[in-house]
């Protein structure tokens, strides 16, 4: 008896503690957001803070008649720092939402922390290949692509192109084994030559010694996938190599509005006509694009890159799903079938998700031009995917 | 594997080489004569590359950049030594490390307050983004060549500073017994000072010759510092020849390493697995050959002769 007693006493303060908790939550919601504010890769980090914020501008700060708390926190470049800013921001903000994560390695440390405790998990970057097959997970959605989806479109590019071999070099973290196993799955000719750098916060960022090989391998053309600094450094010393005008470059997520901006101020002109593959780009005519990188160039003064459109898109897929459900933050039920729906405005157009909860979409071809007003951008020449989807889906149980 | 490959990555490797040896050479200078261990020497690096980057936009020229920035890089050694280091030459290693840690964090928000955390690309002048033909029909980025002759030219100097100039004999006496030397009238303090903004110079001119390959960007010291500690260890610490041939070396293994390891590997073992498994031990050789020479010769490959 007076044991029962004292468990149910412990029920009761447990119940209390909770229902407390519920009762701050409940006239707000919680987003948090985890992405890098600090080392060089911030760069990225603070387009992706800036879309959010834009985004938070354009809904007035509210999610179904609430009021929405958006959290940043920084992952240092690590998968540890990221791990341990998302159980702050479940444990001790208790969010709704977890969203953010340019890095896969940081997103795949820090997925169970938010999974676990039965938050939703947003990904506007990132994506592994295990999140879309084995370890996928209800409560898991992205904004982004599967990894391998955007250098897959590469790879068909170059079949089109007639490209017979090919030089690859990425950096040597789960990414880049993703966007590498991506092109090869889909190019067709000989692949002579496979260099992975060294990553994170000591990256190599010279190049010397791979490009020496790539050149002397003799291949038709090289594809990279460098995000970040790292593109703009392998750029310039791909230049400085000579290769330019002897073997073309293909990139990934190499060429974007990070890296062009510094390229121009530079005038490292010959990345001016080189092609990319990507879900997004500025010039994408909807009308939910043409605001945001409107009132993104009007308040930055630049463009904003694939991870703000992402950040962005990220926001307003929290949005429609808590307006489904009228600010009942609760109705996890509600929500999860409202952002499968991908009933939203998304600046890429439309597009829907999978059985893995990863977007089925179209994938572009772009290419580095000068704008009308001499920036230097990215403009869409051709579809290469229409509704494509992961390779990894199938091996999703859901 | 041809020639003209081996031979471009000797090249490649040696410039890496020299790069490290103008980290190094300021590091085994604090630490072999002033017993101070400096772990925001990279910090300098940064910022050399920083003042660099802003001056060649400003004079629209990279060697104009270069040459106004070193000034300015000393001047910033000058004042680190007078508002932080001098006060801590009393103190043990760990405190030297804490407080220098410190300053690591420092530097890295100055400069993000100041430049932002963009990182800027620094542009070459078009007679030094191009490449030379060396015999044997060796193509070479110039910008590259420059840098090691640059860098040989830096040790010649060095070498004639440290051996057959008074300072060079301070210096060396410095390294020897630094207590004789102050007991024998010699001013400790600015011979201190001096050689703190030499060494804060030397890893600032890496800097700047290594932005115009990457860029200039926040933390780019810290990324590079740990193989300067290497550098010294291996050479034996205080020695400025040590400090060379252990620079060279490092160059030539990492580049080496990251070059053929993968080729040879494929011989033992499928391609996939080589192609993981290179990358991997290609970055852990330099750290190999340090745990050799600590176990086979813990004073270094040269360690000064009286310590």
């Amino acid at each position: 008896m007076k044991l029962m007693n004292s468990r149910a006493a412990i029920f009761a303060v447990a119940g209390l503690a909770m229902t407390t908790s519920g009762a701050v939550a409940a006239d707000t919601v919680k987003i948090g957001f985890v992405t890098t504010l600090t080392t060089p890769a911030a760069v990225i980090g603070k387009d992706m803070q800036d879309a959010a914020n834009l985004a938070m501008a354009h809904i007035g700060g509210k999610m179904g008649g609430k009021k929405v708390d958006l959290i940043f926190e920084d992952d240092g470049f690590r998968p540890e720092g990221g791990k341990q800013k998302t159980d702050k921001l479940v444990k001790q903000d208790d969010v709704d939402f977890v969203t953010g994560f340019i890095w896969s390695h940081v997103l795949l440390a820090s997925r169970k922390s938010v999974l676990d405790a039965g938050k939703f998990l947003i990904s506007a970057n990132a994506g592994p290949s295990p999140v879309a097959g084995k370890l996928c997970h209800k409560n898991f959605f992205s904004t982004s692509w599967q990894n391998d989806q955007t250098p897959m479109a590469m790879g068909e590019v170059l079949n089109q192109k007639g490209v017979k071999s090919l030089y690859i070099m990425a950096p040597n973290y789960a990414a880049g084994k993703n966007m590498v196993a991506g092109v090869k799955r889909t190019f067709k000719g000989k692949i002579l030559g496979v260099d992975f750098t060294k990553w994170g916060k000591d990256a190599q960022l010279d190049f010397s010694a791979e490009l020496a090989k790539a050149k002397a391998s003799g291949a038709e053309g090289i594809w990279v996938f460098y995000p970040g600094k790292a593109g703009g450094a392998f750029i310039k010393q791909y230049q400085q190599a000579g290769l330019q005008g002897k073997i073309p470059l293909y990139t990934s997520f190499t060429v974007d509005a990070i890296a062009l901006p510094k390229l121009q101020k530079a005038n490292l002109s010959g990345v001016l006509g080189s092609e990319n593959t990507q879900q997004w780009s500025p010039d994408m005519d909807n009308a939910a694009n043409k605001k945001f990188v409107g009132d993104f160039k009007k308040k930055h003064g630049r463009y904003p890159s694939f991870y703000a459109a992402q950040a962005y898109d990220a926001i307003m897929l929290i949005k429609s799903a808590v307006d489904a459900v009228k600010g009942d933050t609760k109705n996890m039920d509600g929500m999860r079938a409202a952002m499968k729906s991908a009933n939203y405005a998304s600046v890429r157009g439309k597009y829907t998700y999978g059985n893995n909860h990863m977007p089925i979409q179209n994938f572009y071809l772009r290419k580095v031009v000068k704008d009308v007003d001499g920036n230097w951008t990215t403009k869409i020449t051709k579809t290469v995917y229409t509704n494509h989807q992961d390779v990894y889906a199938k091996d999703c149980k859901m | 594997m041809d020639f003209s490959l081996f031979v471009v990555q000797l090249l490649n490797g040696l410039q890496l080489g020299i790069l490290l040896f103008l980290l190094a050479s300021g590091l085994t200078l604090t630490f072999g004569i002033m017993d101070f261990v400096n772990l925001a020497h990279g910090s300098f690096y940064m910022v050399g590359a920083f003042i660099c980057a802003t001056l060649t936009f400003a004079t629209g020229s990279f060697i104009w950049g270069v040459l106004l920035a070193i000034p300015l890089v000393a001047v910033v050694g000058l004042a680190t030594e007078w508002i932080v280091i001098r006060n801590l030459y009393p103190r043990d290693h760990l405190d030297h490390v804490l407080a220098t840690f410190g300053l690591i964090l420092v530097f890295d928000t100055l400069v993000q307050i100041v430049w932002g955390p963009a990182g800027i690309v620094v542009p070459l002048p078009a007679w030094l983004d191009g490449q030379v033909t060396l015999p044997g029909d060796i193509v070479f980025p110039t910008f590259r060549l420059m840098i090691i002759c640059a860098g040989l030219l830096i040790a010649g100097g060095l070498y004639y500073l440290v051996n057959h100039t008074r300072l060079g004999m301070l210096i060396r006496a410095g390294a020897s017994n630094r207590t004789m030397v102050g007991a024998l009238g010699i001013d400790i303090k600015t011979l201190f000072s001096g050689v703190f903004a030499l060494g804060a110079v030397l890893a600032g001119i890496a800097g700047m010759l290594i932005s115009p390959i990457t860029e200039a960007s926040i933390g780019m010291g810290n990324e590079i510092i740990i193989t300067a500690f290497v550098v010294i260890i291996i050479g034996g610490i205080g020695s400025m020849k040590g400090a060379f041939a252990a620079a060279l070396l490092i160059g030539l293994i990492d580049t080496m390493g990251r070059s053929f390891l993968d080729d040879i590997f494929k011989i033992v073992m499928s391609s996939e697995a080589a192609e993981t498994a290179a990358p991997a031990i290609s970055a852990m050789l330099i750290y190999i050959l340090m745990a050799v020479i600590l176990a086979v010769r813990p004073q270094g490959l040269f360690p000064p002769k009286v310590r």
